[in-house]
């Protein structure tokens, strides 16, 4: 069974639509990439699938793991397994890091049925998963995201991928901010979660990203609409040619092609 | 409008926990104030001539007075000659010697409030003054701080059986003539809690009073005096509830402090009086004032509260630094939901040479609350080297609340160093969706916002009442935010 299924997906914020129709499968134990250029609606498409309140969903479906995903709160979503990791992380100044990750933790265990971590095993837990992001201890005593780089964020971000286990993560843009090496060092981390049971969806600008994060599939995003899919080749061609070869109305007006 | 702001609403609505009434026979003094009412009531404590005198001279003064109108806060005028000033339990006034003599109908009521004063006895840490309308009910481990020199008991027995310093430091830190509701506390307060900590004590156990209205139309004026000899120290607790009723009344308390050479008192308050419904109908007029002389040198006085209570609040926390290098504190958690007001804050007075004093305000506005924070900070021509630190924060949970900060400089000496800080912020709707995102609720999101928010005040209080603390924020913001 497909992990997530979108059908004619689409969304907006009222009066400007967005997504205008997205048709998407994905299989646990795929990687999908979602490229395309600025504006095209990848970010939107990532916000509407952990079900952010300001977007309208204004048609279609979406279905995960069987279930309604539209008709979930996004802490629901959360719980059965979605995970976005955002492009811009939020910060909550005088929210203690270890304690903002056992909540959710814990959140996501209740909603499976497992006993809650305590505070000793959860640290056991958690170091694990540090000494993979080479995440410095020092950024644990400190307030949720409050002061970090961009390049720390975007680590913390994945950090909390690797502790809540998700069976569909998201990565909006992850890789926007980061140098070669904290870009290598999120990358072994995402890769080291891939397992049969997990489906990524990898949104990202460039192709840069997909060198160490190999997708099974790549799909242009624009004008809210997936207009081309391949394979990981797609992805170098468009490292080489750019957007415009598909996204000039010529190449995707039905009447040319057939013409 | 969002679902972040829906649920912002939801979060401030959890009903009161302490509204039930006692039902117990009660004496009390007919409505009205005037100079009979007040010897009346100086008779029933069989109080010395001093008493007496002083709380005449207070009435007559009061007389002169008209009711402060500078305050951020908004009510009906309050008709004095409609309260009753004293209502007090029938079985108490035999003054029960021990808790078994105590009505059992009064202790079911603090078991109720959640402190049993009889296990309470057994379990070490806190001693706890019990105030039922105008009267003290109990005062626990007296025998044993008794050993140590330590009085603490109720402000009646204080006046009976301790009257010498009684008269020596009553009036000391807040004269009657302070300000209109201090001239009327003195004038007809019932009852409240003392404490005495002789020289080189430091008092081994936590020292609490809790405050319980429960009479309906009386007022609640209590009188809190503690001294701190020469080098002594103690950590004083202080809890009040009270019924929930449609009418407002009215609690005028007064608190001293005094901290002699090298001593230092902690004073905490959670003050959870009964906020009003919904609709802003009913609630506590909160018109307390508060104060303490750091007389000696190195003396040390602070002041913790968390007020989550009261239709309205209007009180002002204060330290004179008058010893050299004496130190004031100030941490405060106050919070405004459905249709509270707030107008509280500090007043710091530096006399001494290199006195500091240090202010953290964090005010909490829900549903249609008003919070101000307003404070004073005095430093003058004597007070070489002296420093002052303030930091005053307000939280917004919605969009119909307010906040507002009127902070008072005055500076005379230009050695002295001030700094003020100040940041309004709103839970933003992007940082409840991160939480969502992490599977968290949005009430614990809020919640752990409000504690991140608030923990540079929570930290200073005794253990046990910051967990207290804690749960009370939970509970009296639950359903304000979404």
């Amino acid at each position: 069974m497909s992990l997530l299924v979108l059908d004619r997906l689409s969304a907006g914020i009222p009066g400007k639509p967005i997504l205008k129709g997205i048709n998407l499968r994905v299989n646990a134990g795929e990687v999908h990439a979602i490229m395309g250029p600025n504006g095209s609606g990848k970010s939107t498409l990532a916000q509407v699938l952990a079900g952010r309140p300001e977007y309208e969903i204004t048609g279609g479906t979406a279905r995960y793991d069987g279930k309604d995903l539209l008709a979930m709160s996004p802490e629901e979503r959360a719980r059965e397994g979605v995970f976005l990791a955002f492009q811009y992380p939020v910060e909550l100044p005088g929210v203690n890091g270890p304690y903002f990750l056992k909540a959710a933790l814990n959140a996501i265990r209740k909603h499976r049925g497992l006993e809650p971590l305590d505070a000793m095993d959860f640290l056991g837990f958690i170091q694990e998963k540090m000494k993979v992001l080479e995440l410095d201890a020092s950024l644990l005593n400190r307030s949720v995201n409050e002061g970090f780089s961009g390049g720390e964020k975007k680590r913390n971000e994945i950090f909390q991928m690797a502790v809540l286990e998700p069976k569909l993560a998201i990565l909006d843009e992850t890789d926007s901010g980061l140098d070669i090496d904290a870009l290598k060092v999120v990358a072994a981390g995402v890769n080291q979660l891939r397992s049969p049971d997990q489906a990524q969806l990898v949104i990202t600008h460039y192709q840069r990203l997909l060198n160490y994060l190999v997708p099974d599939y790549v799909h242009v995003l624009f004008d809210g609409r997936l207009v081309k899919s391949g394979g990981p080749e797609l992805a170098l061609e468009l490292e080489e040619r750019g957007y415009d070869w598909i996204t000039k109305p010529a190449a995707v007006s039905p009447e040319l092609v057939t013409a | 409008m969002s679902a972040a702001t829906d649920i912002i609403e939801q979060f401030v609505t959890t009903e009161y926990q302490y509204g039930f009434v006692t039902d117990v026979e009660v004496d009390t003094v007919p409505a009205g104030l005037n100079e009979g009412v007040i010897r009346l009531l100086s008779s029933k404590k069989n109080e010395p001539e001093f008493m007496l005198e002083w709380r005449l001279r207070a009435y007559r003064h009061w007389l002169t007075m008209k009711e402060p109108q500078w305050a951020n806060i908004h009510h009906l005028p309050i008709d004095y000659q409609a309260i009753s000033y004293y209502s007090a339990p029938k079985s108490q006034s035999s003054q029960p010697k021990s808790l078994a003599e105590v009505e059992p109908e009064l202790l079911k009521t603090y078991q109720k409030l959640g402190i049993p004063l009889r296990e309470q006895e057994r379990l070490a840490g806190v001693a706890v003054d019990a105030v039922f309308d105008s009267v003290s009910v109990a005062t626990t481990f007296r025998a044993q701080l008794a050993k140590l020199g330590i009085l603490f008991c109720s402000f009646s027995e204080a006046v009976r059986e301790h009257p010498e310093l009684v008269r020596k430091h009553l009036g000391s830190v807040v004269p009657y003539r302070d300000n209109f509701f201090a001239a009327l506390n003195a004038a007809v307060f019932s009852d409240g809690s003392f404490c005495y900590i002789p020289a080189g004590v430091r008092c081994p156990m936590e020292l609490s009073t809790y405050f319980r209205i429960n009479a309906a139309n009386t007022g609640q004026f209590e009188r809190t005096l503690i001294v701190a000899e020469p080098g002594s120290y103690v950590s004083y607790l202080e809890g009040c509830t009270a019924p929930m009723r449609d009418t407002n009344q009215l609690h005028a308390a007064v608190v001293e402090l005094v901290a002699l050479d090298n001593a230092e008192i902690k004073y905490s308050t959670v003050q959870n009086w009964y906020p009003g419904d919904k609709e802003g109908r009913g609630g506590i007029y909160n018109f307390v004032t508060k104060r303490g002389l750091a007389k000696g040198v190195n003396s040390k006085i602070s002041w913790t509260q968390v007020e989550t209570g009261s239709a309205i609040t209007w009180k002002y926390p204060s330290v004179i630094l008058q010893g050299d290098n004496s130190t004031g504190e100030f941490y405060s958690v106050a919070v405004t939901n459905n249709y509270q007001q707030a107008d509280t804050g500090a007043k710091m007075i530096h006399l001494g040479k290199n006195t500091r004093s240090t202010i953290v305000s964090k005010g909490i506005s829900a549903g249609h609350g008003q919070n101000s924070y307003r404070g004073l900070v005095k430093i003058l021509k004597s007070a070489g080297g002296a420093r002052n630190f303030s930091r005053c924060d307000s939280l917004l949970l919605g969009n119909q609340c307010g906040a507002h900060t009127f902070p008072y400089l005055e500076v005379k000496n230009p050695t002295a160093q001030v700094e003020h800080e100040a940041c309004t912020s709103k839970i933003g709707e992007d940082q409840i969706f991160y939480f969502n995102q992490r599977g968290i609720s949005t009430q614990d999101a809020v919640n752990m916002i409000v504690n991140g928010y608030c923990k540079d005040v929570f930290r200073h209080l005794p253990m046990e009442f910051a967990v207290e603390a804690q749960k009370l924020l939970g509970v009296s913001l639950e359903g304000s935010v979404g």
